[in-house]
């Protein structure tokens, strides 16, 4: 519990309450004054309101369209199942920017459905919230589908055998073990979709405008930080409002259940109900994730002499962006992955720490440090960003310029999947098995390691691959931590697209392309640590 | 309790895992140390840091070239885009990440001033700096450094195939003639954005850029959010915006982007395929100065000095896209054959931007942000 605090004592709320104290002192005095004024502006009060409801329904509609794919994923058999599964995960990775261009193509002028019905949904709401449900669609399928793969399906059996109707059993007995998950998934695709930033903007053209985008032009562009902080604010009351609803629905329902091997739920599809599920769930895959991200690999492909592999090559010179890089931008991908895995190993020693202390305790204090574990999800990159200058700018801290900033950064937002897909296994977990355990003699580390770890090990790995996505495709913190050396792969796309020119734009679609290819392989050769038993981790 | 025992020997053996990690990872890269924030510490140091923005670049044999003639090792420190890094080091003010900021144009300089960011240092050979340009002059806070011009970009092969001439001047663009053919972005968070904003004000004035921009407005112009999204996705003439189908022609973008459009070409291309419409364009000014508080002012002074010599002007323009300050300094033939020269591009004083920026851009919203 105390590593848990300490970092996020240290990392976030230090860093974040500087930024928000300075916009409100003027000479020492708080001017709360400014909370008000900044709250009746008009234009303030309509940023909000979109901010809330584009969120809830961008919620709903992934739950809606995901929530059929976590079934899928989780109680079916068919070929190409982990492949596919890696690769619902890439869009999590993909700089906005990049997935702009992808849906632009889809939904814009000459795009698909231009060609096929005459529909152009491009700065329209429905581009956004399109967009929305294709980031997010493999947190529902991964943390809904990672429990749904492991409740013992006899269960549902006895109820069938008992009397009940198929949907009486689903709606008895497997609903209310998974309502922990889809809560904390729906949890995380609200907190997401709240401080939406570059989809808003590119989709929906400056028309639309979100609280994100808001504190940034506040904070970035105009240093206005009084107007930025009460905005952050704004966005904290938010954020703990729907953290409160969360925890309220989730505590009544958390019971121990049965877990079991999810090698043994999976069962190749059986009559005509499961064959239409499967099929419409791969059509809503092929069209919703695998279309955009084909635009994106078509287009790295497309040279001016038809087909070719050009920008790829150009990839591996040094002089490819004419001194954009001091490296080769192939170099991006090591970096990218040496952050991604020094993150990962941050976020599963803090989330891990965290999760299990949440399991073992209940209580008030617990509940709050639940809920400002979730935080940096709803809290601007900029925000935190500008807050880690003006705090972490003395010896011993000084890490402005340190390279660690940029995974303590990412895990930051690490933490939170961690914890969240973590806690509903963990605290399924029978605790009697534990006492047994004990009583046998085991040291706790040892009944931790026999008892908790084979149980919680798929959650473990669906956490360490969100982790590991996250900061994979992270971009806020890493552009402001300097280090042109160095850069992430993000950070290379949008480089290479901040310049006219043919070489440069087909270099940033054959990087993105890498950069899926990466996700995609990193996070198969985690599924793949499943198979392997002698492993902690 | 046996279970804050247990978390606190797996929080040992986790956060030993997390330095093994860490360890390796600093392995992948030997210059981690060398260049590292260690390298910069104590004084008399032989490294100088440059902060800057994204868009910073030199050839590495002009930096070894400096390092040759004075022995300092520059180190670039980059973050965000233009008005991220400024205000980025106002809020640092008086410990600063580096010795000398790079990157302040004019639309910014007002702020940068005020905030008292920098130390007044006049760099030497400054007089060979185009007078117009030294927009600090009587106080040296900051030194010019290069320009570049926001002007209105447009697809050759559009008009030529429509037998239309193309526009030449702020006033044309609102002509029926060139209905729906115009993207810009968003004057809130672009900069090109803006300065094709400010570039109306200096000419329609305080009174006639919001009926100049109702006009625009009536004649179909799209805003969109990025330089990236309008050049990339809308703008028919670059390769991104043939590849989306693009339908827009003209687009508001750089000088030196039909230039980079020639340079980034594989085969390269006997001209251009945009042009520049130089009645449009707006002039931004990029300086650096010396950082209050820098650890190594004497280096920092050096790499000022170096920052306006013959040498490092004349890598400027195909790293960077921008024209030199110097009148010694010559283009590269790039920019000479396939560049446009604009004779009169305007301007707004700094301090006007920084009183009414906020307004106009309100202003603006109402208009054509819907």
């Amino acid at each position: 519990m105390a590593l848990p605090v300490a970092f996020f004592a240290l990392f976030f709320a230090y860093p974040v309450a500087a930024i928000v104290g300075r916009g409100l002192k003027a000479d020492g005095v708080w001017q709360f004054g400014r909370i008000g004024e900044v709250l009746t502006r008009p234009d303030i009060r309509e940023v909000l309101w979109f901010t809330s409801w584009q969120a809830l329904a961008s919620t709903a509609l992934t739950l809606l369209i995901a929530l059929p794919g976590a079934y899928v994923f989780a109680r079916l058999d068919f070929p190409g199942k982990q492949l596919l599964r890696a690769v619902v995960t890439v869009p999590f990775v993909l700089p906005t920017v990049v997935v702009g261009t992808a849906f632009l193509a889809l939904l814009g002028r000459g795009g698909f459905l231009d060609e096929l019905w005459g529909v152009r949904l491009d700065t329209t709401v429905w581009a956004i919230l399109l967009a929305h449900v294709f980031f997010n669609y493999a947190v529902v399928v991964r943390t809904v589908g990672g429990l749904w793969s492991q409740l013992d399906p006899r269960q549902e059996e006895a109820a069938r055998v008992l009397g009940a109707g198929r949907f009486a059993a689903w709606r008895r007995v497997t609903l209310p073990a998974l309502a922990p998950a889809v809560a904390a998934a729906a949890l995380m695709v609200f907190l997401f979709t709240f401080t939406s930033f570059g989809v808003v903007q590119i989709l929906g053209g400056p028309g639309y405008s979100t609280l994100e985008v808001e504190i940034y032009r506040q904070t970035a562009q105009l240093l206005a930080l009084p107007t930025a902080a009460v905005l952050t604010l704004v966005q904290f009351a938010a954020v703990g409002a729907i953290l409160a609803v969360h925890a309220w629905t989730v505590r009544r329902r958390e019971t121990a259940l049965k877990l079991v091997d999810p090698e043994r739920t999976a069962r190749r599809p059986r009559g005509a109900g499961q064959w239409a599920l499967l099929c419409g769930v791969l059509l809503t895959v092929l069209l919703l994730i695998l279309l955009p991200l084909g635009v994106l690999v078509e287009r790295s492909v497309d040279t001016t002499g038809g087909h070719g592999l050009d920008f790829y090559r150009a990839l591996g010179s040094v002089d490819a962006g004419g001194g954009t890089f001091l490296v080769a931008p192939l170099e991006a991908i090591w970096n990218s992955l040496q952050y991604a895995l020094v993150a990962t190993v941050i976020a599963l020693v803090i989330g891990g720490l965290a999760a299990a202390a949440l399991t073992r305790r209940a209580g008030r204090l617990v509940r709050g440090f639940d809920a400002l574990l979730m935080l940096p999800l709803g809290v601007s990159a900029v925000t935190v960003g500008f807050g880690f200058l003006i705090t972490l700018d003395k010896p011993p801290l000084d890490l402005r310029t340190s390279w660690i900033l940029v995974p303590l950064a990412q895990a930051l937002v690490g933490v939170p999947f961690v914890v969240r897909t973590m806690l509903p296994v963990l605290r399924a977990v029978d605790g009697r098995l534990r006492e047994a355990a004990a009583v046998l003699g085991a040291s706790p580390l040892r009944a931790w390691r026999e008892v908790d770890l084979p149980l919680v090990r798929r959650a473990l790995l669906v956490a360490a691959g969100f982790a590991f996505a996250v900061s994979l495709g992270e971009f806020g913190a890493t552009v402001f931590i300097a280090r042109p050396d160095r850069p992430t792969l993000p950070v290379a796309v949008a480089r290479l697209l901040g310049r006219a020119g043919e070489l440069n734009y087909g270099q940033a679609m054959a990087l993105s392309t890498i950069l899926m290819v990466v996700c995609a392989v990193s996070l198969l050769l985690l599924e793949r640590i499943r198979t392997d038993r002698s492993g902690e981790f | 309790m046996s279970t804050t025992r247990r978390t606190r020997q797996l929080a040992a053996s986790a956060v030993a895992a997390a330095l093994g990690v860490t360890a390796l990872a600093g392995c992948g890269s030997s210059d981690e140390s060398a260049s590292g924030s260690g390298g910069t510490k104590g004084s008399g140091s032989k490294t100088v840091t440059l902060v800057s923005h994204d868009s910073f670049n030199a050839s590495k044999d002009v930096l070894k070239e400096f390092t040759k003639e004075t022995g300092y090792t520059v180190k670039v420190l980059k973050s965000g885009d233009a008005g991220v890094a400024l205000n980025q080091e106002i809020l640092t003010k008086g410990s600063p990440r580096g010795d000398v900021f790079f990157g302040v144009d004019n639309t910014l300089l007002s702020r940068a001033l005020d905030s008292g960011l920098f130390t007044p240092y006049q760099a030497k050979g400054i007089d060979r700096v185009a007078a117009d340009t030294r927009l600090d002059a009587d106080k040296h806070r900051v030194t010019p450094v290069d320009t570049g011009d926001i002007c209105v970009n447009y697809d050759k092969k559009y008009f030529a195939d429509k037998k239309l001439a193309p526009p030449r001047s702020f006033d044309d663009l609102a002509k029926p003639a060139y209905k729906n053919l115009l993207v810009t972005e968003n004057a809130g968070t672009s900069s090109p954005g803006l300065g094709f904003l400010l570039g109306t004000v200096a000419t329609y004035g305080e009174k006639g850029y919001q009926d100049y921009w109702k006009k625009l407005e009536n004649n179909g112009i799209k805003v969109v959010d990025g330089w990236e999204q309008a050049y990339n996705e809308e703008f028919s003439g670059s390769a991104g915006g043939k590849k989306a189908k693009a339908d827009r022609p003209l687009v508001v973008s750089y000088a030196s982007s039909p230039p980079v459009e020639v340079l980034y070409a594989k085969p390269q291309p006997a001209e251009a395929p945009t042009g520049v419409a130089t009645g449009t364009c707006f002039r931004q000014i990029e300086f650096a100065g010396l950082l209050k508080g820098a650890k190594n002012e004497a280096g920092g002074k050096a790499l000022l000095d170096f920052l306006i010599s013959k040498k490092f002007q004349e890598d400027m323009p195909l790293n960077m896209f921008v024209n030199p300050v110097t009148k010694d300094a010559e283009l590269p033939e790039l920019f000479t054959k396939f560049g446009a020269t604009v004779d009169r591009p305007t301007t707004v004083a700094p301090d006007e931007i920084a009183k009414n920026r906020e307004q106009w851009v309100q202003s603006w919203s109402s208009l054509v942000v819907k």
